[in-house]
């Protein structure tokens, strides 16, 4: 077996040791720059606000837990909720109600009422909330 | 074929003549006697300056200013950020000791009268330095928005407040208004981050452009030197890891408290201080009465304090000016017992 020269040695020492110093510095700055997770757990039902609030042909943006959610009642007066998120770039989407769809303002992507994508670079559909109506009262519910 | 890090050496010196820099520095001597060791003065105030750069860059990632925020995202820094107590940890010890640095760095530039001519500018822009380190130092220590903070500079822009004439306008100008508020601490955030690091860039760049162009004094004569590149440099290095490894271990056994948070309603809680290096002009204005000759008190402080630093500043004037025989002893005297007014003052202000 053959011993290091004192050279290799030296120059394993200290290179381990520059390696040891660099790595230490950089771990607590990389884990430091990462945030702490933010728990916001998301409910199974929100209350969107009272059905008179709805004219037909309007909408509202709701938070649905750390996702924003585009109540809409279309102009013949039925609801429909959607992640507002748009599927292309994360712009949030609007009701347009003259189209009666889904509209991205960023790129021109279009939805229907129902989340599906039907024009526009939008590569996949909006996510599809359960509008429950009761009491007066309009409430966003998660999908089974 | 060339080996890789010739290839790129030679790339950068077609373009940047690196070879010639690297030659100069080869050329450069420092001088080696028995004060060499203050030589490193210097190379730990420049290292602790990048360290100051590289944490309080970090801190900004988190830090939100304002009278609502402050210190509630210190608190979240120090209590749920990885590693945040840490990086905050470092800024104020490694703030802290830059400062003592500085302090070491200047007297033993003054002992070994290493600031007469050429090297008179140098000297001046250290002198700056000195200056924007300690503004450095009185703005960031509001910034955490406590109890000790909003107190201590209560009282340091009160002072201000004394220059006749202009003092109520500065007081405005300084506080954003008549109190220490929210507006306050967004002024001195942007003087910390942003007004001081560029004023202080500037006044290092000049310094070590100065120290560069005179090379180092020779304060005793000495036959023996050693080239600056790599012997002295790789000595500097050395150092600057030790103060690093220094800074750390403080930093993880001595956290930084963050206190109470500031109350505009709250009275001064008893014992406060300023920081130590801001404790000999206290003691000084704790001195002085309310009034002599008619004068307000702080005003004389002011007058003394403001005297005494440009005495201090135009130091290789005067020194130039005295005559050749009493000259030495004159100057060793000056620092000698500045130093020691000083260190006295600091203590009496401690324990007082």
């Amino acid at each position: 077996m053959r011993l290091l020269t004192r050279k290799e040695f030296l120059n394993l020492f200290l290179g381990g040791g520059a390696l040891g110093l660099v790595g230490s510095t950089l771990y607590p700055v990389l884990r430091y720059l990462l945030p702490p997770e933010q728990v916001e757990a998301e409910p199974d039902a929100l209350k969107a606000g009272a059905v008179k609030d709805f004219a037909a042909g309007t909408s509202k943006l709701v938070k649905f837990g750390p996702r924003p959610v585009i109540v809409i009642r279309d102009v013949k007066g039925n609801f429909h909720a959607l992640t507002a998120t748009c599927t292309h770039l994360d712009c949030i989407v609007q009701y347009s109600k003259d189209a009666d769809l889904v509209w991205c303002a960023c790129h021109n992507g279009r939805y229907d009422l129902s989340g599906k994508n039907i024009s526009g670079p939008p590569p996949r559909p909006l996510t599809r909330l359960d509008v429950r109506v009761a009491d007066g009262e309009v409430t966003v519910v998660k999908t089974a | 074929m060339k080996e890789l890090d010739t290839a790129l050496l030679d790339w950068f010196d077609e373009r940047l003549d690196i070879r010639r820099a690297v030659e100069w520095a080869r050329h450069k001597q420092v001088p080696v006697h028995r004060g060499s060791v203050f030589y490193y003065a210097g190379g730990v105030c420049l290292f602790l300056f990048l360290l100051q750069l590289a944490s309080g860059i970090l801190l900004l990632m988190y830090y939100r200013v304002g009278a609502d925020s402050s210190y509630e995202s210190v608190r979240y820094i120090s209590s749920k950020v990885a590693f945040g107590w840490l990086v905050r940890s470092i800024h104020s010890w490694g703030a802290n000791i830059m400062i003592f640095c500085v302090f070491v760095h200047m007297f033993s530039v003054f002992l070994m009268k290493a600031f007469r001519k050429p090297r008179e500018l140098t000297w001046m822009t250290g002198c700056v330095l000195l200056g924007l380190c300690l503004a450095f130092g009185f703005s960031g220590y509001l910034l955490p928005w406590n109890e000790l903070s909003l107190f201590a500079t209560k009282v340091g822009t009160d002072i201000i407040g004394q220059v006749p004439g202009a003092g109520h306008w500065l007081l405005k100008l300084v506080r954003g208004g008549d109190e220490v508020t929210g507006a306050t601490l967004s002024r001195f955030f942007g003087l910390h981050v942003a007004i001081l690091p560029a004023l202080l860039s500037l006044a290092i760049g000049a310094h070590l452009a100065f120290v560069q162009l005179q090379g180092m004094a020779h304060a005793e004569e000495s036959p023996k030197s050693m080239p600056f590149f790599p012997n002295f440099f790789l000595r500097d290095v050395m150092l600057w890891l030790v103060v690093l490894n220094a800074v750390a271990v403080l930093a993880v056994f001595f956290p930084w408290e963050l206190g109470k948070k500031a109350e505009a309603l709250a009275s001064a809680p008893a014992g406060i201080k300023p920081e130590w290096y801001f404790l000999a002009q206290y003691q000084f204005l704790k001195l002085l009465p309310a009034r002599i000759l008619l004068i307000p008190g702080e005003l004389w402080g002011i007058i003394l304090v403001g005297a005494a630093g440009l005495l201090w500043l135009l130091t290789p004037f005067w020194d130039a000016a005295l005559p050749r025989d009493s000259k030495e002893a004159a100057v060793r005297l000056a620092g000698w017992g500045s130093l020691a007014a000083l260190i006295a003052m600091t203590l009496w202000g401690r324990w007082s």
